[in-house]
């Protein structure tokens, strides 16, 4: 979110770009805005914006992205 | 067949439910139904059965044809339900099958609200029930224009927003579930309030008992309501400071607007108190906010919470004591 924000260096998300094939999935399902892709790959733009919802770990279909989402 | 229009019985429903009234049992069947007149090549949306959630669907889509598919989350919204497990794949599969989706339409579809993609995997779905999934966009008063843009989403449409009016709406049931957890405080701070060195407890409990509520009243404001109206406007990034601050406003707007008749320690245990309270209640709130991370949260936690218990219990102290020690 960009006008409110939240305790910063503290998101659980990683990415593998290595493994990323670049299908998107992530910033489809991204409620924060956190990725944007370079070179045909996703990165993490925002990673103090994400939330730790787990839907683009869910959704990533090779695994390349790893979340510890909480219950909420 | 569902209606689309709004009628007086679902307004007062959601008015009761965002009081707090009948929140967990505020549901509807879950299965298969009809927006107007859906045919066989008519898209399939999958949504909660919460009927606040199925209400703001089905107003949304007025003067469509729509299958909507109403998954069992216990009558819990899409985004709770998809990170507590219910709104989830193996539900979304059994839903699919047990409604008999595959003989109604010739397509293999499913368009998910985006915030159910926490708990539904688009590949798992498609593997075991052959159906695809398209994510829509997050906020169901989005859908209409998603459908006129060929299913694309627009600008800001996948962006989860906490707006005042947001905020503001959560203050009802705020204040409701603080009550309903938190009541006992004022009939035991009260009583507290009582004790002395001699009997003139009634008095005692008429001017510093009577404070005590002001106080555990003004804290329970400042963190139900200010903390969630001011929310961009208070310093600091942690719900516990920002809840501290708004307390330390209300609490010195109180000791020095009013006439107390009170003494300076007591003053700055009931201004304790009211930042204790409200510093625990505007922590309590990242359960309510779309944007705060559980890392984050348990990080705020493990350093609020000692802090608060501390000031806690030296304003209970200088409370209980002054009367006692100052004569």
């Amino acid at each position: 979110m960009k006008d409110l924000r939240y305790i910063d260096g503290v998101s659980s998300l990683s990415l593998d770009r290595s493994v990323c094939i670049g299908c998107k999935m992530c910033s489809q399902v991204c409620p924060q805005a956190v990725f944007s892709y370079h070179a045909g790959k996703a990165s993490i733009e925002d990673g103090d914006g994400c939330m730790e919802c787990g839907a683009c770990g869910v959704n990533c279909p090779v695994g390349a992205l790893s979340v510890n989402p909480g219950v909420g | 067949m569902v209606c689309t229009r709004r009628s007086w019985s679902d307004l007062a429903g959601t008015v009761l439910v965002r009081l707090g009234f009948n929140r967990h049992r505020y549901l509807v069947a879950p299965g298969l139904y009809a927006i107007g007149a859906p045919d066989r090549s008519a898209p399939v949306l999958v949504t909660a059965n919460y009927k606040l959630s199925f209400d703001t669907l089905r107003f949304a889509l007025p003067g469509r044809h729509i299958w909507l598919l109403v998954l069992d989350t216990c009558g819990i919204n899409v985004w709770c339900a998809a990170g507590k497990g219910t709104f989830s794949t193996q539900e979304l599969v059994f839903r699919v099958e047990a409604s008999g989706l595959a003989k109604l339409v010739d397509h293999r579809r499913l368009i998910v609200p985006q915030l159910g993609a926490t708990g539904i995997s688009a590949l798992q779905v498609k593997e075991q029930s052959g159906f695809s999934i398209q994510f829509g966009p997050l906020r169901a008063s989005d859908i209409a224009a998603w459908f006129d843009n060929g299913k694309r989403e627009i600008e800001g449409m996948r962006d989860v927003t906490f707006s005042l009016k947001e905020r503001a709406e959560l203050i009802p049931v705020e204040f409701y579930l603080a009550l309903k957890s938190m009541w006992w405080l004022f009939p035991l701070l009260f009583i507290i309030s009582g004790i002395g060195p001699d009997l003139e407890i009634t008095a005692r409990l008429m001017s510093r008992g009577m404070w005590m509520i002001v106080a555990l009243l003004a804290g329970t404001g400042a963190g139900i309501i200010l903390v969630p109206l001011l929310l961009p406007w208070l310093p600091g990034r942690a719900f516990a400071l920002k809840g501290a601050i708004a307390g330390l406003l209300c609490g010195l707007f109180l000791i020095f607007m009013t006439e107390t008749g009170l003494r300076l320690p007591e003053l700055l245990a009931l201004l304790g108190i009211v930042v204790v309270m409200s510093s625990y209640l505007g922590m309590n709130f990242t359960g309510s906010t779309p944007y705060t991370s559980p890392t984050g949260v348990e990080w705020e936690m493990k350093r609020a919470i000692p802090a608060q218990f501390s000031l806690l219990v030296g304003a209970l102290m200088l409370w209980v004591g002054t009367p006692l020690v100052l004569t």
